[in-house]
């Protein structure tokens, strides 16, 4: 037997490439943060650190940054709110109509953001027209709409690790005297808490990502971090820009290492 | 304690009829296993005198006391799930007091009763482990000392041995019969494998298509099963097709007239006998004997098996200690089956 095999070696140069497309854009826009020139120039004359420093003292993209992450941790703690309770009733009690319900929960992730973002916005104003009660450019307004983008994630999640979870430990704990109550609360929730915080982890990833469904829905001061980098963009084109998407990036990865420890998102989906 | 009094209980699934008009005493501390095919509503019927499952119709009693719509936390029943269900998250002693937690025993009263069951089960030394760190048997141990460790009125058990290997099933029937012995505690017991029913229980109810078709000892249901299904389903049976003529008396589809011990009502009906209470003879007596020809056998070590069939097309089996048989039969030949009329019985 001499050599390894041609079809040996197309695979691998296949998932090298793959892996190549994939990750040389993240690693090219942090490698550019970098940059100690203004106008992007490979290869560069000299790094710096400046960039994250003018980023931070630009005001669209500190209050930018800061509004994603409350959109985003009220997103979160929302979806979670509506999300468990529906996965319960959804995998633990069999009520007529639960598919409709799972796939109408699940509809906001079908449906294209942008689309769903105009959507969103049109509703706001009528209800606006109705009850005089401003949602859209609000706070209020951001954190609806970035629930709906949440939710389906938490809902898979939680569903998931409901159905991987044992019913009998709970018919168990049952029989042993517990309550309905005690059942959830000292068994069913202690096993499932590693998937609510995976459902967290990515109702605040989708969240802080997100651009469309919130295009239509920030207003003057009420601007969340990839719009204003859209807005940036339109004038300039600056190693700023790639600082600003290397914070969003070292933010998500995180999140999604850390949701990764408690469940093995392959088993999710 | 208390026994257990199911009277006419039913339960519909649709037009489905999962447990049809079951009635049972289970005595005072006695241990009764549920015995039947899958599908036979066994499970059913435990899960309602668990809680699980509220019958269409009938009644649940523990003793005096009517729990036929008591939700399963307010029973007082222990149970030992399939599997065990252990809580994953807790360490054995945290799944052992969880049942009087939820009860607001105070808390030096809970250690000493972890304590005393863990020592029951001979786990203290593992009190502090990890269920999935636990063997099978040890795990089954935990379960068990779990769902007594509140004293409930019933202990019941759902196909408690089935995941566990065959060596350990064994032994651990006869480990927990010894502890269900010990307590005095009501027991019921749901298995399919009718050796382990017969192996450990004190009497036995045979289910099929949701109805109680036999209830007794062991013994009861192998020498007089009242049914076909039961005497087909608790060890091997032989059946001569006919019909009973007279007390005591059987024709076979081809006018042969056979003997029979027991009552029959009359008609259409099979002759029954246990494969080891047949013998192959060169000729027989009228009556407690066939002419049969000999199809195939099979050594066993202990026992030899004949599988013969009869003039009139009827397929039996022969078990027969295989030293006992000098110059035993082959295949093809033509030989007289027969055996005692006392071990001759009818079902329809």
């Amino acid at each position: 037997m001499g050599g390894v095999s041609f079809g040996r070696v197309a695979f691998i140069a296949l998932v090298i490439a793959i892996f190549t497309f994939v990750i040389a854009p993240l690693l090219t826009i942090i490698w550019a943060s970098f940059f100690v020139d203004k106008i992007l120039t490979f290869p560069p004359t000299g790094y710096t650190l400046s960039w994250y420093a003018r980023a931070w003292d630009l005001e669209e993209f500190a209050n930018g940054f800061l509004m994603s992450l409350k959109i985003g941790a009220c997103a979160t703690v929302a979806s979670l709110a509506i999300g468990v309770p529906a996965a319960l009733a959804i995998e633990r009690y069999p009520f007529p109509g639960r598919e409709t319900v799972r796939q109408f929960l699940l509809s906001p992730m079908y449906v294209p953001a942008i689309v769903a973002g105009a959507a969103v916005y049109i509703y706001f104003i009528e209800v606006e027209i109705l009850t005089n009660f401003q949602l859209a450019a609000t706070f209020t307004g951001l954190v609806i709409a970035h629930t709906l983008v949440a939710l389906p994630w938490t809902l898979r999640l939680v569903c998931a690790s409901l159905l991987s979870a044992n019913v009998v430990s709970e018919e168990a704990a049952r029989s042993l005297g517990a309550n309905a109550l005690q059942t959830f609360f000292y068994v069913t929730l202690p096993i499932i808490r590693p998937g609510m915080i995976a459902a967290a982890m990515f109702s605040f990833i989708a969240s802080f990502s997100d651009l469309e469904k919130s295009l239509f829905l920030v207003g003057p001061g009420k601007t969340t971090l990839p719009i204003a980098i859209i807005n940036y963009l339109e004038w300039n084109l600056d190693p700023t820009i790639s600082a600003v998407a290397t914070v969003q990036i070292v933010i998500i990865a995180a999140a999604l290492i850390i949701s990764d420890r408690f469940v093995k998102l392959g088993k999710a989906f | 304690m208390a026994g257990v009094t199911l009277s006419n209980i039913r339960k519909d699934y649709g037009a489905l009829a999962a447990v049809d008009d079951v009635s049972l005493d289970i005595l005072d501390g006695e241990l009764l296993a549920l015995l039947g095919p899958s599908g036979c509503g066994k499970t059913t019927t435990l899960r309602m005198i668990a809680g699980f499952v509220v019958p269409t119709a009938g009644t649940v009693k523990f003793g005096e006391r009517e729990v036929t719509r008591v939700p399963v936390h307010k029973r007082n029943v222990g149970m030992v799930f399939q599997g065990y269900a252990l809580f994953p998250h807790l360490t054995v002693a945290k799944n052992v007091e969880f049942g009087l937690k939820v009860r607001g025993w105070d808390k030096a009263r809970i250690a000493a009763r972890v304590t005393e069951m863990l020592r029951w089960v001979q786990l203290e030394a593992l009190a502090e482990r990890q269920p999935r760190a636990l063997s099978g048997g040890q795990q089954q141990r935990v379960a068990l000392a779990r769902a007594m460790a509140n004293h409930p009125d019933v202990l019941l058990l759902d196909e408690p041995f089935s995941a566990l290997d065959a060596k350990l099933r064994t032994q651990m029937r006869t480990e927990i019969r010894e502890l269900q012995r010990q307590a005095g505690i009501t027991s019921v017991f749901v298995t399919h494998d009718q050796e382990e029913a017969m192996a450990i229980a004190d009497r036995i109810g045979v289910m099929n298509h949701g109805k109680l078709e036999q209830l007794g000892s062991a013994e009861d249901l192998y020498k007089r099963p009242v049914s076909r299904f039961v005497a087909g389903f608790i060890g091997k049976c032989n059946f001569i097709e006919g019909r009973v003529t007279g007390p005591g008396q059987f024709e076979t589809a081809n006018a042969q007239v056979l003997r029979f011990s027991g009552e029959h009502a009359g008609g259409p009906a099979a002759l029954c006998f246990r494969p080891e209470h047949a013998t192959l003879a060169p000729s027989g007596a009228a009556g407690t004997s066939s002419t049969v020809r000999v199809t195939s056998v099979t050594y066993l070590g202990p026992v030899t098996e004949y599988e013969v069939v009869s003039e009139a097309g009827d397929k039996l089996l022969v078990a027969a200690p295989s030293s006992g048989n000098v110059a035993s039969p082959r295949a093809g030949d033509k030989v007289s089956l027969t055996w005692r009329v006392e071990d001759a019985f009818v079902v329809d």
